[in-house]
């Protein structure tokens, strides 16, 4: 089922994804990975604020390539989630409502989506031309010193995506590979 | 004695990494379209429309198939018969990444020191295979590498009586442990033999062969087909969200090894296999 959503989500934007949903996303999203991660990881262990209110809001698991002159952003797909998972659980835990991505997360990420009300979506893997597209603005808000990986606030429209893990905890890959695995 | 000037080699790579990060190869293109006719899944066959999409709009506007344009492997088969001049051999392989990556608006993804991880701003060094064979020319293969797929590759040292059932059950593990992370369809390169680091050579150089094309060999050829079936039985699908296409192409490189051993490494590769090989 498609569904047109604006961002941040409401509560009952949430408890209605289910795992396998295709979502178009409208708002604004943070990109954050690996060494952005690390970065806020060590802010939060001394106490400091995060680079943006962590409340409601929406990481991309991203790192672009350059702009060419006259463009928003180069090429923008989903990077492998599984390496922020040691991360997220504590991010979840402050607030953050949607993450990003593409591939598996570990069962701490699944049981902390369930307790804070989250969701997990994955963008196409490989598809970061066609995910530009629905990139309307960037600006580097914080790490610039990081170059792909600062962490970008990226204004998006009809971004696509598609519910891996919803807010009860349901894992679509887990579910589609039960379909159709024919071993 | 033939020469050839390196800035020949540092111009021809820094044409090839963009061309390889904007244009997939023809055998690629192939490969996905046949996975969209034989595709069952609904959602899988609009993930892999999304995927030939996207490589419309990689030409169309000179945006990066995937913004994760690699680390740049490059094989160089150099004749002994060509005398190089102008320059060191490998800071020319480098020069050319370094000016393709900057130049082409490429991501530079490459860190100096593993463990202190500082970029080191463009894409520099080159992972550079350099091997000596008979003629006077300069064969070039640039494979940029992303490391979705790359972190889900793995070598296994299995024991001569593991045979090749043995084999059979290495390569499908790394392909299910791979799952959604390596961004399915895959291509799935296999290195049979050699040493420990010679089949992981193998496995990379096996991913630069085109997909469709098959081992001269009888039997690995066979191990191929059969391979890329069963692989494709797991269900993973375009994507990682179920489906029947879960690899395009499963191509084998195998070489003599020790009575002792049986190394086998699988390198597995995204949907965007690039490689590019140029003569000079
Ligand atoms: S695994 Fe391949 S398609 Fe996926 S993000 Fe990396 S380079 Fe891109």
């Amino acid at each position: 089922m498609d569904k047109y959503l604006k961002l941040p989500l409401t509560s009952e934007d949430i408890a209605s994804l289910h795992a396998g949903d295709s979502v178009y996303l409208t708002g604004v999203i943070y990109t954050a990975r690996d060494a952005a991660h690390k970065r806020m990881s060590e802010a939060l262990s001394r106490g400091e604020a995060l680079p943006m209110d962590i409340k409601g809001a929406a990481i991309y698991y991203m790192g672009p390539s350059p702009a060419r002159p006259g463009r928003v952003i180069g090429s923008a797909g989903p990077t492998t989630a599984s390496r922020m998972d040691k991360y997220a659980p504590a991010l979840l835990d402050l607030g953050l409502q949607c993450m990003i991505g593409k591939g598996k997360r570990s069962d701490e990420v699944r049981e902390a989506i369930v307790r804070n009300g989250a969701v997990y979506f994955a963008a196409i893997g490989g598809a970061g031309a066609l995910l530009s597209k629905a990139i309307d603005a960037s600006e580097v808000i914080a790490y610039d010193d990081l170059g792909t990986e600062a962490i970008r606030k990226l204004t998006v429209k009809d971004f696509p995506a598609i519910v891996v893990i919803d807010s009860t905890g349901r894992d679509l890959y887990k579910e589609s590979l039960k379909e159709y695995c024919v071993e | 004695m033939r020469e050839l000037d390196v800035v020949e080699i540092t111009k021809a790579v820094k044409e090839m990494c963009i061309e390889a990060n904007h244009f997939l190869s023809p055998d690629m293109k192939t490969a996905l379209n046949k996975a969209e006719e034989r595709e069952e899944s609904p959602v899988g066959r609009k993930v892999l429309s999304q995927l030939k999409e996207n490589l419309r709009i990689a030409e169309e506007e000179m945006i990066p198939i995937c913004q994760d344009t690699g680390m740049a492997v490059v094989f160089l088969s150099v004749g002994q018969e060509v005398h190089l001049v102008g320059g060191n051999l490998t800071e020319a392989v480098n020069e050319g990444v370094r000016l393709g990556y900057t130049e082409g608006y490429l991501r530079k993804s490459v860190v100096r020191d593993p463990l202190i991880r500082e970029n080191t701003g463009d894409n520099t060094p080159a992972v550079v295979h350099t091997e000596i064979v008979p003629g006077d020319r300069v064969d070039i293969t640039l494979a940029p590498k992303g490391f979705g797929s790359e972190n889900m590759s793995r070598v296994f040292m299995l024991k001569p009586a593991e045979g090749i059932e043995g084999v059979k059950a290495a390569v499908l593990t790394a392909v299910k442990d791979a799952g959604p992370n390596a961004c399915p369809p895959m291509v799935v390169g296999v290195g049979i033999g050699g040493t420990f680091e010679k089949c992981a050579i193998l496995a990379k150089k096996a991913l630069t062969r085109p997909a469709g094309e098959h081992s001269d060999i009888p039997y690995v050829k066979e191990l191929e087909e059969e391979l890329l079936e069963r692989i494709n039985k797991t269900g993973i699908g375009p994507g990682g969200l179920g489906g029947r296409v879960t690899a395009m192409a499963v191509n084998i490189l195998t070489f003599p090894t020790h009575i002792a051993g049986l190394p086998v490494a699988v390198n597995i590769c995204c949907h965007v296999n690039r490689h590019v090989t140029r003569t000079l």
